[in-house]
């Protein structure tokens, strides 16, 4: 990896973590939350951007941590390290069970079997109404979402928490896509028939790849839980499966710093247009309409074109 | 005793709760609130030497999603309530400004708009949405931003203690105070033994959870739970699950299959059919004269407030409604085919009449009352009907955060709902279930 990638990402790193600093209270909230969410994010690119597996599932992981997280949080009572864990935990085991099955089709079979999946768990939740308080969803107990005396529901820790959270994840997106195992699945995405004539058992690096993906994702929810303070079904449904791929397509599907500024982009674009009309969707769909027609590859896809071996 | 109840003389809620108030102490009260109203001008006087400008109310409103029809007449209702009290001055000598944005009816982006209303759009407090899941998911912020969050969501979630100091449900009845309300007029009136219909989530279970204690205390018997799936389109698999010696059908389905439902429902009984009492929530901004729904001739509904105009109604009701924009059969006086949500949505001209009393009881000026302004609300006690509260006299416990008012019952006769029962709001209360008033700011 050149010392260019190392620059940009390191910078964009340091950037961030000056921006805690910099940033008047609202964009500092803003730009919290923005990175909670880039790391699900960046966890459907590694599945979609870099492997190639179009999944309309992703919902399900995000929502794993985060009731993983709240439910151990609500009923066992636990602290916040052990109940992240606990949703990272459940999100990795619901990545592999689902991945087994669903990874026996592809295209757009694999597609409708993530959607089902995540539309099953969905239901579950509702139907376990007793267990997550159903549609309503419910607030994280204060006392789990405390580290040592940090209140991480004030506004710098929170922050800092988002930020940490989003730094390990890219740099260890962008060690994983430099690495062997990851231009493997960059040869999956590209011609799966190909690498395996080539000798690579591409069922289990799919695998391995939907379960980083799952995990990340769970990582995002989990932290979500904890920072927010809310835990609730919408965030299963399947506009958040939708929500991921729109991020990582804006932002270019296939590069590490695609689903932050996808996400970024998406975020002020909605909350910008509320501000110059009640019709704002109609102002984000046109946007969108152009930045497909326009940037194909999404924003740092078009970026690539300078800067040919951008990760 | 809050600097804002020495300064106003009202009484604490925690002095009374959960015995109803005596007529002893309702006068007392009104007393007090008359005599703090008295020194109202001297507020207004000296806010106005303050500051000009005018407080900013931020409303988070369902514009889109599922929560759409509520959020429009929500909108409408809160722009003719400011318009109201900006006409009668303003809060303090100074004008109202709503700062409307959508919700989506997402929880997520409610959180978000907290944050942007608090930091952003400047706004002195929070204001606005209905569904549950918009409310649970946004109060956190509110307790974290300390922004004073007014909600009118007819959910328990305030007066169960799971939310916040912060938040608080002054203009709108619970979920809980309504179902129990209505069991005593379904034991006495229509039948003992009661099978009910309802969506299998939280709205359903809310009533399941509720409604059957509430008919058993009355003695009679709840013989059938027939919970229903909420991506059912079709319902006449599940009509022979109901028991055969039933004698009310209690349904509170909702969503766009509720016209079928009715209809099969019809179709299932023929002419001979048990009582049927249902939630008007069921029929919320749908014309009670649509196709499919002449089955309804002869059954009872629950109403927040009557939507169509009644013949005794108050001047004040009928001011109200032209206010808003009402015409007597509960749809806009500009489109009669746009059908209110009319048992709802006094809850939000209520609330922002609260705002007003709470901030003209704490002398609000500025961000730094807002404390103040929960304290006064918090002390409120009784709010007697009127051009403030048209849906009827209310008692608010400032322990639980929760108003408690009337619940009417209406019956469909001729195509129209015309009330049949009222149920007082001495008969709405329960336990406290929370205590807010000893939790930290």
């Amino acid at each position: 990896m050149s010392r260019r990638d190392w620059s940009l990402h390191l910078g964009l790193v340091a950037l961030l973590f000056a921006l805690n600093w910099i940033l008047p209270a609202y964009h500092h909230g803003v730009v919290a939350r923005v990175m909670v969410l880039a790391v699900f994010a960046m966890g459907y690119n590694v599945a979609f951007g870099y492997t190639g597996l179009l999944s309309l599932g992703h919902a399900m992981y995000f929502a794993a941590g985060m009731y993983g997280t709240g439910l151990v949080a609500l009923h066992l009572e636990a602290g916040a390290i052990p109940a992240w864990f606990a949703g990272l935990g459940a999100g990795l085991l619901l990545a592999l069970v689902t991945g087994l099955l669903a990874l026996r089709t592809a295209g757009v079979s694999f597609m409708i079997v993530t959607l089902m999946f995540a539309q099953a768990f969905y239901l579950g939740i509702l139907y376990f109404g007793d267990i997550t308080h159903g549609d309503d969803g419910f607030v994280v107990p204060n006392a789990a979402r405390r580290v040592a005396e940090v209140a991480l529901s004030d506004a710098g820790p929170r922050y800092l928490i988002g930020w940490a959270l989003f730094s390990v994840t890219m740099i260890g997106t962008l060690w994983l896509v430099r690495a062997p195992f990851g231009r493997v699945l960059v040869a999956i995405r590209e011609n799966e028939d190909r690498a395996r004539l080539l000798g690579y058992d591409t069922g289990r690096r799919k695998l391995g790849a939907l379960v980083i993906s799952g995990g990340i994702s769970a990582g995002a929810g989990a932290a979500y839980a904890l920072l927010f303070g809310y835990v609730g079904a919408s965030f299963a449904g399947v506009q958040y499966s939708i929500f991921a791929l729109l991020w990582v397509l804006l932002g270019g599907a296939g590069t590490v710093i695609g689903p932050l500024v996808g996400t970024l982009f998406m975020y002020y674009l909605v909350d910008l247009s509320t501000e110059v009309t009640d019709a704002y969707m109609l102002i984000a769909g046109i946007v969108l309409i152009l930045l497909t027609l326009f940037m194909p590859r999404g924003i740092t896809g078009a970026l690539r074109q300078v800067w040919r071996d951008l990760p | 005793m809050s600097d804002v109840t020495k300064k106003t003389g009202l009484v604490a809620a925690s002095d009374h709760r959960p015995a109803a108030p005596t007529r002893r102490q309702a006068l007392k009260t009104l007393a007090a609130g008359a005599g703090a109203a008295a020194t109202m001008p001297l507020w207004a006087r000296y806010a106005s030497a303050q500051s000009a400008e005018p407080i900013r109310i931020g409303f988070g409103k369902h514009a889109t999603g599922i929560g759409a029809a509520y959020g429009r007449w929500y909108d409408r209702v809160s722009q003719a309530a400011v318009a109201k009290i900006n006409g009668d001055g303003g809060i303090n000598g100074r004008m109202v400004e709503l700062v409307t944005e959508d919700d989506g009816t997402d929880p997520r982006r409610a959180a978000e708009l907290l944050e942007k209303f608090a930091n952003q759009s400047n706004c002195d407090i929070a204001y606005g949405t209905l569904f549950s899941h918009v409310v649970i998911g946004a109060a956190p912020r509110a307790g974290e931003l300390k922004l004073p969050y007014f909600v009118v969501s007819e959910g328990h979630h305030v007066a169960s203690g799971m939310l916040n100091r912060w938040t608080v449900q002054p203009g709108i009845t619970d979920v809980k105070s309504q179902v129990a309300a209505m069991a005593p007029f379904i034991t006495d009136m229509l039948g003992k033994k009661v099978t009910m219909i309802f969506p299998d989530y939280g709205f359903g279970y809310d009533h399941r959870d509720n409604l059957t204690p509430a008919i058993e205390a009355m003695g009679g018997e709840v013989v059938g739970k027939i919970a229903i799936p909420p991506t059912e389109t079709s319902f006449t698999k599940y009509f022979p699950q109901i028991p055969r010696d039933t004698e009310v059908i209690y349904h509170v389905m909702v969503g766009p299959a509720v016209l079928t439902f009715v209809k099969e429902l019809g179709e299932f009984f023929g002419p001979s059919r048990p009582e049927i009492f249902g939630f008007i929530d069921s029929l919320e901004a749908v014309d009670i004269n649509s196709p499919g729904l002449e089955f309804l001739e002869g059954t009872y509904f629950w109403e927040g407030m009557p939507r169509y105009l009644q013949p005794d109604a108050p001047d004040y009701v009928k001011a109200y409604r032209d206010a808003v924009g009402l015409d007597a059969n509960g749809a806009s006086t500009s489109d009669p085919s746009d059908v209110s949500t009319a048992a709802h949505m006094f809850g939000c001209w209520e609330t922002l009449h609260v705002i007003k009393a709470g901030m003209e009881a704490a002398g609000y000026q500025s961000k730094d009352d807002r404390q103040a302004l929960i304290e006064a609300v918090e002390a409120m006690t009784e709010m007697p009907a009127g051009p403030a509260h048209p849906q009827g006299a209310k008692i608010f416990n400032g322990k639980t955060h929760q108003v408690f008012g009337p619940q009417y019952i209406s019956k469909v006769e001729g195509g129209k709902l015309s009330l049949v029962h009222t149920a007082s709001a001495e008969e709405t209360l329960y336990p406290d279930e929370v205590d807010y008033t000893t939790m930290d700011f």
